[in-house]
């Protein structure tokens, strides 16, 4: 039965002629996303319920010598007050975990969370806050990531360092990474021109719309269920589960609707602590964030220094390569220094490249995932120097990086060897488009850049049922941010052959499927939609046998196509066509209900590439920065959806504009964060962009039933970087730290 | 806390007098709501005195304006008599906030929750406003810039509230501006904030100016010299660049998460004369 990789009649290596996908159909959640009826995290409500409120650290390094709760206990409405003496030890792998959603022996950073309280109504437990009395006893801080190494800075944790970290740094240093390969001094020393520079970027929060929230109910029976907003209500339930001492099974998570994320929600906050507060007050708890919460004590990503050198030759190419990486990931270890470092020279094809990337701790927040960790960070100073030595020979920087460029066997600077890719592509299309031809105006500059991200795929489960009526429903258990819900029905429908509409695609609890991975890593169109394909392939199996059980034939004699149970050729029988409705209003009488399911590890996600091109203007006066045009070009394998494969490209490309010129975390000489709310950290507004022009290129991915790439966290690599040598270009000076504000612009205008 | 809604002034000053605890005015609300949600402030007593007559209206008087201390931003846009006549206080206004905040700030709000960056504030001093506030002891009638006497506070008394605005009424070939810069295009605060009024005789030399400047000092600023380096002249570019001058040297600001001393003092020099320049183009017609 032709049930393989392969559509019927389509040859090997043919594109595969699509129906569904690659189309337009309007969005499933849309309605309900206008009308106010979608239920996000803070929407859920139960009888009793009630409301939890946490008690933050003032300062950004101090040691908890006691906590009395004791008026707080005695306040009428109070149910329960936690600290973290309400907590066992934990597994280690998750001591940082709850160290970090509820402090021990010392708050780490400026809004670290020391104590909750459950109440019957958010003013009486906000009063109850103020009751709480922490004993502390404050000690020095850092926050900076080059101060937090030298050997004199203010130490964290003592003895955190693994054997990689050398003499002579901070404790503070937990982890060093090299990756490359080659001899780079050899190779510097037959460059034309070696350019050396150093970067600084700041801290900057993935701004998510929708603050964290959670519902938690835990009986007495240790039997618990939580609604809560997050990328991976999988990883939510095993990772409360071990902080809380229960087993995995005992917990039900359920995920609600996701007003953002981009890699922020791929942890947990408050969600430990409303089990803790329902275990003790035996009562439903609500918790929400406030935005001063969700800046103060949620994960932004990390601040970084940067050194990068580059050797190239007159004609453009790069002799050799190398990039010393510092990441600050906050108050424990686990800052994408690491990702940072693979990622740096991935676009390049080079003969000698060596990075090394520190991982380092200071009075932060623990730093999170944002949109491929770490990687835009390393982007942005690598194509800096990339740009400054093309201009500098008066190279075209495309045509530079065309010369430069990985491609299908290219040996990677983190090790592996790329397989089929769309860097070139990508270059190509950008030196082919109107924008790189198009006149600029006055205090404008041009820049450019490319991005690398590995994607994912990992733990995945699909389960496909049909209904009766023939209409089918898909389970997936990866919360929605990126239009997955779209993208699983169209692949489900595509390879079942009926309508995009017959399909309705739900985020399954933790109860109803296996263990899946985070919405993360760009991974769900890819690995959710290859488990779609193949759930749906697996019912398509069980629909042919039930129309071979009625016709009498061997079921090996059917095939599906159109939406149909066919025979197979002339020897298996003359039947008419059964339809999907047909066969699931007999499939009762015929073995009973129909579904089609499948587990995977899954493996093959395809790397991907970008290429941003973005013009700016620069007011000489005041050093204001206005984006005036931006085209991203960038390789999606497949488009399932093009209209959400166009949002991903402008998110990331808008998120990087962000980073780029404006968002940072500013701390005062207190360790205080000084900026939390929207007021202050400054996203962009819509006013402030051009319409992010977007080029779609289909490189097929080979790992994919249908080619496709994750495309989600790629745009954000190159922006930074893309925009650094657009400003830089029209002010007529290099910059070099991020965010590129208007004091700094004008600072460097002024200074030369 | 207890929230009236008086129907005269003459009660809501009674409730403002009588008032135990902490009292607060609301109008608009788009100041005193975001601070009691997020804590700031706990008032005792709230009193809304947008059913108070006269409050919601925008009236010609002796050729100038009276403007109700709950008229919304919005309202005022779309006045064209009002636009005609100041369009730099109209356009400071505007400035602030959202569509729908707009539909909702007033400009004796912006003005009593003396902030140093309000962005109507400048306009309302290079305008010459004069502020009209009801009290235990009668009315009278202050000039805007005695108003603010620091972030947070101002100068008005126990029982005291603004009850309107009077712009006054514009001499022919008069212009007005106001320019703030913020870091982005819109829902921001001022970093610095600059108002220009000038009137011109019939030869085009000026003869009267007023320059207002904020969020470069601990209150709305009235640069005299600025002023003065246009009275007399024809605002050229020699002019413009004495003015500017003197906008920056009468600058006093912080280094804050907003901008640096530096950066301040230099741009309101560079807004002083682009808003110079604007207010000229319209006073010339």
């Amino acid at each position: 039965m032709p049930l393989d990789d392969q559509t019927p009649g389509q040859k090997p290596g043919e594109a595969r002629q699509f129906k569904v996908v690659g189309t337009r159909p309007l969005r499933p959640d849309g309605i309900d996303k206008v009308t106010g009826r979608a239920r996000f995290g803070a929407d859920m409500s139960a009888p009793g319920m009630l409301i939890g409120r946490v008690l933050r650290s003032p300062h950004a390094h101090a040691r908890i010598r006691s906590i009395d709760a004791s008026k707080a206990e005695a306040l009428e409405g109070v149910k329960a007050v936690v600290t973290r003496a309400d907590f066992g030890a934990g597994d280690d792998d998750v001591a940082d975990i709850l160290d970090n959603c509820m402090a021990g022996e010392k708050a780490l950073y400026d809004g670290h969370a020391v104590a909750a309280v459950a109440a019957t109504s958010a003013a009486i437990a906000r009063k109850a806050l103020k009751l709480i009395d922490v004993d502390y006893e404050t000690l020095p801080h850092v926050v900076d990531v080059d101060a937090a190494m030298k050997p004199d800075a203010p130490v964290l944790h003592e003895g955190l360092s693994d054997e990689t970290v050398p003499d002579g740094v901070s404790q503070n240093v937990v982890h060093r990474v090299e990756f490359g390969h080659g001899d780079v001094e050899a190779g510097f020393a037959k460059a034309d021109k070696v350019l050396e520079r150093s970067f600084k970027t700041a801290a900057t929060h993935q701004g998510y719309i929708e603050p964290h929230a959670c519902l938690a109910t835990m009986g007495t029976d240790g039997i618990a269920d939580l609604w809560v907003c997050t990328q991976g209500h999988y990883m939510v339930r095993n990772t409360c589960a071990a902080i809380l001492g229960i087993d995995q099974g005992k917990l039900r998570v359920t995920a609600s609707e996701i007003g953002g994320g981009f890699g922020g929600k791929t942890t947990v906050f408050l969600e430990p602590v409303a089990l803790a507060l329902s275990r003790k007050a035996n009562r439903p708890v609500k918790m929400t964030m406030t935005r001063e919460e969700v800046l103060r004590a949620t994960g932004p990503t990390s601040s970084t220094s940067i050194d990068v050198k580059i050797g190239m030759n007159k004609d453009g190419k790069i002799t050799a390569a190398s990039a010393d990486l510092r990441y600050q990931g906050g108050a424990y270890q686990g800052s994408p220094a690491d990702m940072g470092s693979m990622t740096a020279f991935a676009p390049y094809d080079l003969e000698n490249v060596k990075t090394v990337g520190w991982d380092v701790v200071t009075n932060r927040p623990k730093a999170a995932a944002y949109r491929a960790p770490g990687a835009p960070m390393a982007a942005f100073a690598v194509e800096s120097v990339v740009d400054e030595l093309a201009k500098g020979f008066g190279l075209d920087p495309l045509d530079v990086r065309l010369k430069n460029a990985a491609r299908e066997g290219t040996k990677s600077s983190y090790g592996p060897t790329f397989p089929a890719i769309g860097l070139e592509a990508t270059l190509q299309a950008a030196k082919d488009h109107p924008h790189w031809k198009a006149p600029l105006g006055p205090n404008q500059g041009r820049g450019v850049a490319c991005g690398f991200w590995f994607n994912f795929g990992g733990d995945t489960c699909v389960s496909l049922n049909i209904t009766p009526d023939g209409t089918v429903t898909l389970s997936e258990g990866n919360p929605d941010i990126g239009g997955s819900r779209a993208s699983m029905s169209m692949m489900a429908a595509e390879e079942l052959g009926i309508p995009y509409d017959q399909v309705r695609t739900v985020i399954a609890d933790t109860g109803a499927l296996g263990q899946n991975e985070v919405t993360d890593g760009s991974r769900v169109t890819f690995a959710v939609g290859l488990a779609t394909i193949k759930a749906a392939r697996n019912a398509k199996k069980v629909l042919c046998e039930r129309a071979a059980m009625v016709w009498g034939i061997d079921p090996e004699a059917v095939e599906w196509a159109d939406g149909c149970a066919r025979p197979a050729g002339d020897n298996a029988g003359k039947f008419p066509p059964m339809s999907l409705k047909e066969i699931a209003a007999i499939a009762s009488n015929t073995g009973g209900p129909v579904a089609g399911h499948f587990e995977v590890n899954a493996e093959g996600a395809g790397v991907s590439f970008a290429t941003h091109m973005v013009d700016t203007e620069v007011d000489p006066e005041t050093g204001a920065v206005k984006v005036v045009r931006y085209t991203v070009f960038q390789d999606a394998g497949k488009a399932v959806h093009p209209a959400y494969v166009e949002g991903q490209f402008q998110g990331g490309a808008v998120q990087g504009i962000g980073w780029a010129l404006n968002e940072e975390y500013i701390y005062g000489e207190d360790g205080r964060l000084q900026n939390p709310g929207f007021l202050d950290y400054r996203i962009p507004v819509a006013s402030d962009l051009p319409m992010i022009d977007t080029v779609i290129l289909e490189i097929p991915n080979p790992g994919h039933p249908y080619g496709v790439r994750g495309v989600g966290e790629t745009s954000i690599v190159p922006p930074l970087a893309a925009i650094a040598n657009s400003v830089s270009e029209a002010a007529g000076v290099r910059m070099t730290d991020l965010p590129m504000s208007p004091p700094k612009v004008l600072a460097a205008i002024q200074n030369g | 806390m207890i929230y009236e809604v008086p129907e005269t002034v003459d009660s809501a000053v009674a409730l403002l007098s009588g008032a135990t605890g902490s009292a607060r005015i609301l109008a608009g609300g788009t100041d005193l709501l975001v601070q009691m949600k997020s804590g700031v402030v706990e008032p005792d007593l709230v009193v809304d005195i947008k059913r108070i007559d006269g409050m919601k209206s925008i009236a010609q008087e002796d050729g100038g304006w009276r403007i109700g201390a709950a008229v919304s931003g919005a309202e005022m846009g779309e006045h064209q008599a009002l636009c005609a006549a100041w369009p730099g206080v109209v356009e400071a206004m505007e400035l602030i906030g959202s569509t729908q905040v707009q539909g909702r700030a007033t400009l004796a709000g912006n003005l009593c929750n003396a902030s140093p960056a309000a962005d109507s504030v400048p306009a309302m001093v290079a305008a010459g406003a004069v502020v009209r506030v009801a009290g235990p002891d009668g009315v009278r009638d202050i000039p805007v810039e005695e108003i603010p006497v620091k972030p947070g506070k101002t100068s008005l008394g126990k029982g005291e509230f603004v009850t309107s605005v009077f712009l006054p009424a514009r001499p022919v070939n008069s212009g007005d501006a106001y320019l703030r810069f913020i870091p982005r295009t819109e829902m921001d605060i001022a970093v610095v904030g600059c108002g220009v009024s000038l009137t011109l005789d019939e030869a085009g030399t000026c003869t009267a100016a007023r320059v207002g400047l904020g969020a470069v000092a601990a209150t709305v600023l009235v640069v005299e010299d600025a002023a003065a380096a246009l009275i007399g002249s024809k605002a050229d570019d020699t002019a413009l660049d004495k003015m500017a001058a003197a906008v920056s040297a009468a600058c006093k600001p912080i280094d804050d998460k907003r901008g640096t001393v530096a950066f301040r003092t230099h741009v309101a020099g560079v807004l002083a004369k682009r808003a110079a320049k604007i207010a000229l183009a319209r006073a010339q017609g």
